[in-house]
């Protein structure tokens, strides 16, 4: 699968089917694999990778590069062709410009999770059945596979490629998976305990703003919390609410957009689950409105900008006993 | 050279926070290290290094600068900053405790930075030597031995106990505090320091080479056209900022409490998009220019104004943590390329 | 309290003048009635409006009055405030920042050539009051100034009443474009630098819009002036004006620190960012 999606890559640059491929680049080690842009059959033979490293979502480059003249290939895997779809959707992306090869895909590893399980000086990775044999600086180190896969993969919602020009590999069914679980724990919790939870998760924010520059559902040109006339913008916590405010509004602004790609957790330097924020929303939207997966389809309408008379009333708050 | 066993930890721990606010590196829920302000039972990290430096200690990410009142036309200017406490931190690897020596040639030339100065005199920085380094260490490339990592006091971790040598006056005087420390001979100081130089000598990294990178290349190296390359990724977050133990940029920013006008600073990146932009215009239009200014500063700029000392301490959290792993590393390696 | 650099001193206004349509001189004390600071022709001063935000401004008057003076252009959050206030309104001042002109040494002795353009005359100013005190320590002075039109000449009244009146100082006012009170040159001010073919022993103090100074700074070249003989002053945006804050940097020099005047000799030796 590795060597086919590379040498894809290099065939459409070589027959002249694109100008320019985006992919992922290699870096110092396996793991640090950087988007890039090659132009070249020398560039994508001496550069390009896909691997289990290949996590980062392609999609949102494409909203620049597709308006730079000239045709690009993008590598999608499934839930990248979910936020590609609903950019599509939005009119972000020029499709015509646009070369998308849909990718399968067998969950994404991380670097930081192998981290977190333990692994020092990490040099060289092997799968061995269900195992990663982590090579480190200080000896052989064995990962359970399941847990060095990014959190989206360990619940992955499909692996079905939404929307494609070729496939490489075959195309998948949606899932029925558990992801909401950890949205259900959450909602179990008394209000306090909640607060509690979303406070110590949140106080960790540093206002990198590396969730909302990833997120292929915040493009706007300009973000409220980048414009000082906006009245909340701020670069750091002026007081302990605002990095909740923060979260909560983005949250909120890409709600019925948010496919659940979980880049914004995968890049959070401190590790907050930022995902359940939005995931949160998407149950909500499933119960009340009824299931709709954003970037599923480029056609449905969205519930939250359209009308229909049986939409739930704002009533439903205390219907629901107020309760989340 | 002192000892103490680790099972004693605590009891240490306990002593030092005697006379003064003590900060360990300890995790948090979502297993992530951070410099934790000291509490009984507290236990320390076995993590290589904090997820944010030590910088946080002297240059926190938000502090009040001062205060006013508004009143009609007049103005009354009220003191507002922080009270500044005695602290020490234990646990500081090498890389984070050269970067106090960098934040110091930004904050305390002339004019010297009060907020930074207070908080510098009232800290006392007690290093741990690095018994496990990364494969995204590079401290060696700048000169830092991580198995003798300096400060107000130097600690070792070997086997079962702690070694302790007080550096400096404070250091003494700290340790003058602590009856538990016995006195022990060099042996199993000198035992660890060689093993973790022979595990430097395994390090990837290790053959990082900034010669070139100094204010005679300056504008080669500006004019690069390697930049547009590898800023193409760039989110423009500022992630690598925030974790880096050497990033000073701040802004000042105002917050109206409605009785009073709170003027505070924070850090700010120059990878965001606002921070050059002017009323009359940008001197840094897109991300290449933001992206470019952040690297030449570290490798360019501030060694020219520093005799040559860079702006980066090789501790690799930029190497981690960047969402498309775009660093310092990369940006050297493929400059260094062109300058052949 | 403990002194920081970052922390003001207040002052207060006690006279606004009204110089065009869109830049007013506004007259600073300490509250004490006594001049902040001494500074140098060509250094900058922040000043606040807390809850409005804080900006670095060039001191418009010479060192040699005993207030201080600042020409300020309506073009933003904080300009705007300013321009609404009234005689006896308190700000915060800090400073002087920067290194200022040269004056009492590259400068001394030197015959000098102004070039201002609109607001870009507020830091000569402060220069050009300074060589009319010390009128023996330099040599001619020639002003060029030009503006978009008449009413956009800041403080004419001093420029035709004092300046155009003294002996060994000549003026040359330009505007954009004609109009029917205007008897004088009409032109920008790069072909006018041009025309006027200055004697290439004059040292250049320059300061205006971008435009100009790339249009004039070719002018010059072609005239015969070396870039050493010309000096400007640059602005970017600032925060501290420490030289900590890191953003107003053209390679490794701090505009408000290392600058903001420079020689166009040291510019080109800088990476072309501003």
């Amino acid at each position: 699968m590795q060597e086919r999606v590379k040498q894809k890559a290099i065939e459409l640059l070589e027959n002249g089917t694109v100008d320019r491929v985006l992919g992922w680049k290699t870096g110092e080690f396996f793991y640090d694999l950087t988007p890039a842009v090659f132009t070249s059959r020398e560039e994508a033979e001496t550069n390009f990778v896909f691997s289990a490293f290949s996590g980062a979502n392609l999609s949102k480059y494409l909203i620049a590069e597709s308006r730079k003249g000239g045709k690009v290939a993008v590598f999608l895997k499934p839930c990248d062709s979910y936020s590609f779809t609903q950019l599509l959707k939005e009119h972000r992306i020029w499709r015509e410009n646009v070369y998308a090869v849909g990718v399968q895909c067998d969950g994404m590893c991380d670097a930081e999770k192998l981290r977190d399980a333990g692994c020092e000086g990490i040099l060289s990775v092997r799968e061995e059945g269900e195992n990663l044999i982590v090579g480190t600086l200080y000896g052989e180190k064995t990962v359970a596979r399941k847990d060095a896969l990014l959190e989206r993969c360990t619940v992955c919602k499909s692996k079905k490629i939404v929307t494609f020009d070729e496939l490489i590999g075959e195309n998948g069914e949606e899932l029925d998976s558990d992801r909401f679980a950890e949205v259900a724990r959450l909602e179990a919790m008394t209000p306090e305990e909640r607060f509690d939870f979303w406070r110590g998760e949140l106080s960790r924010c540093i206002r990198c703003n590396a969730c909302r520059n990833v997120c292929p559902a915040c493009s706007c040109e300009k973000c409220v919390f980048d414009n000082a006339d906006s009245g909340v913008r701020n670069k750091a916590a002026a007081d302990s609410f605002e990095e909740k405010l923060f979260h909560i509004i983005r949250a909120f602004h890409v709600a019925g957009r948010c496919t659940d790609c979980g880049e914004c957790s995968r890049v959070c330097p401190q590790h907050i689950p930022l995902h359940l924020l939005n995931r949160k929303f998407i149950k909500d939207i499933n119960e009340l409105y009824g299931t709709y997966q954003a970037g599923a389809d480029p056609e449905t309408k969205p519930p939250l900008t359209d009308y229909t008379v049986s939409d739930c009333e704002p009533s439903v708050v205390y219907e629901r006993g107020g309760k989340p | 050279m002192k000892t103490i066993a680790i099972s004693e930890l605590n009891r240490l721990f306990e002593a030092i926070s005697g006379g003064r606010k003590l900060y360990i590196p300890a995790e948090d829920g979502a297993g992530q290290a951070k410099f934790t302000p000291w509490r009984d039972g507290l236990k320390l990290t076995d993590k290589l290094n904090t997820v944010r430096s030590a910088k946080d200690l002297f240059f926190p990410q938000v502090e009040n600068l001062v205060n006013f009142k508004v009143t009609g036309k007049q103005i009354e200017i009220i003191e507002n900053r922080d009270i500044s406490e005695p602290f020490a931190v234990f646990g500081v690897r090498g890389c984070d405790c050269r970067s106090f020596d960098i934040l110091d040639r930004v904050f305390l030339s002339d004019p010297v930075d009060t907020y930074y100065q207070t908080r510098r005199e009232n800290g006392l920085v007690i290093t741990l030597a690095c018994t496990r380094p990364a494969e995204t260490c590079f401290c060696g490339t700048f000169g830092i031995d991580p198995a003798s990592p300096g400060g107000d006091v130097t600690c070792w971790m070997e086997g079962d106990a702690l070694y302790w040598q007080a550096n400096t006056e404070k250091g003494k005087a700290l340790t003058a505090e602590l009856p538990m420390l016995r006195d022990c001979g060099e042996e199993a100081v000198e035992t660890q320091k060689t093993r973790i130089r022979g595990a430097l000598e395994k390090l990837p990294l290790r053959d990082l080479d900034l010669t070139g990178f100094d204010g005679e290349h300056m504008q080669t190296l500006f004019r690069s056209e390697k930049w547009a390359e590898l800023s193409e990724s760039c989110l423009g977050c500022g992630t690598c900022t925030f974790v880096c133990p050497t990033c000073q940029c701040y802004d000042v920013q105002e917050f109206n409490t409605g009785t009073e006008v709170k003027r505070f600073r924070c850090w700010d990146s120059c990878m965001y998009s606002d921070f050059t932009q002017m009323s009359a215009g940008q001197p840094r239009p897109t991300q290449k220019e933001r992206f470019r200014q952040r690297f030449m500063h570290k490798l360019v700029y501030f060694p020219s104004n520093n005799h040559g000392i860079y702006g980066c301490v090789g501790c690799g959290r930029c190497l981690q943590k960047c969402p498309i792993h775009m660093n310092i590393v990369k940006v050297a390696r493929t400059l260094k390329e062109e300058m052949k | 309290m403990r002194p920081d650099p970052l922390i003001p001193m207040l002052g207060v206004v006690t006279a606004i003048r009204t110089d065009t349509p869109d830049v007013k001189t506004f007259r600073v004390t300490g509250v004490d009635g006594k001049k902040p600071f001494v500074h140098i022709p060509g250094q900058c001063a922040m000043l606040s409006i807390p809850g409005v935000g804080e900006a670095l401004f060039s001191i418009t008057s010479s060192p040699t009055e005993d207030y201080l003076d600042f020409s300020i252009k309506k073009c933003g959050c904080v300009t705007a405030w300013l321009h609404q206030m009234e005689v006896g309104q308190q700000i915060t001042i800090r400073g002087p920042y920067g290194n200022g002109f040269p004056v009492d040494t590259e400068l001394a002795g030197k015959d000098l050539l102004f070039i201002a353009g609109g607001i870009g005359l507020a830091p000569l100013h402060s220069v050009i009051n300074y060589c009319r005190h010390y009128r023996d320590r330099y040599g001619s002075i020639d002003i060029v100034y030009g503006s978009r039109s008449k009413a956009d000449l800041v403080d004419f009244p001093e420029i035709t009443d004092e300046w155009c009146r003294e002996e060994g100082i000549r003026v040359h006012l330009t505007i954009d474009n004609a109009q029917p009170d205007w008897d004088g040159h009409v032109g920008f001010v790069p072909n006018f630098v041009k025309e006027l073919n200055f004697d290439t022993s004059k040292t250049v103090l320059m300061c205006g819009p971008p435009i100009m100074i790339k249009f004039t700074l070719a002018g010059l070249m072609e005239l015969g002036f070396s870039r050493e003989q010309i000096y400007t002053t640059m602005e970017l945006r600032m925060k501290c004006a420490l030289g900590k804050c890191g953003r107003c940097n053209i390679g490794n020099k701090y505009v408000c620190k290392d600058g903001p005047v420079f020689r166009f000799d040291q510019l080109d030796q800088l990476p072309d960012e501003y």
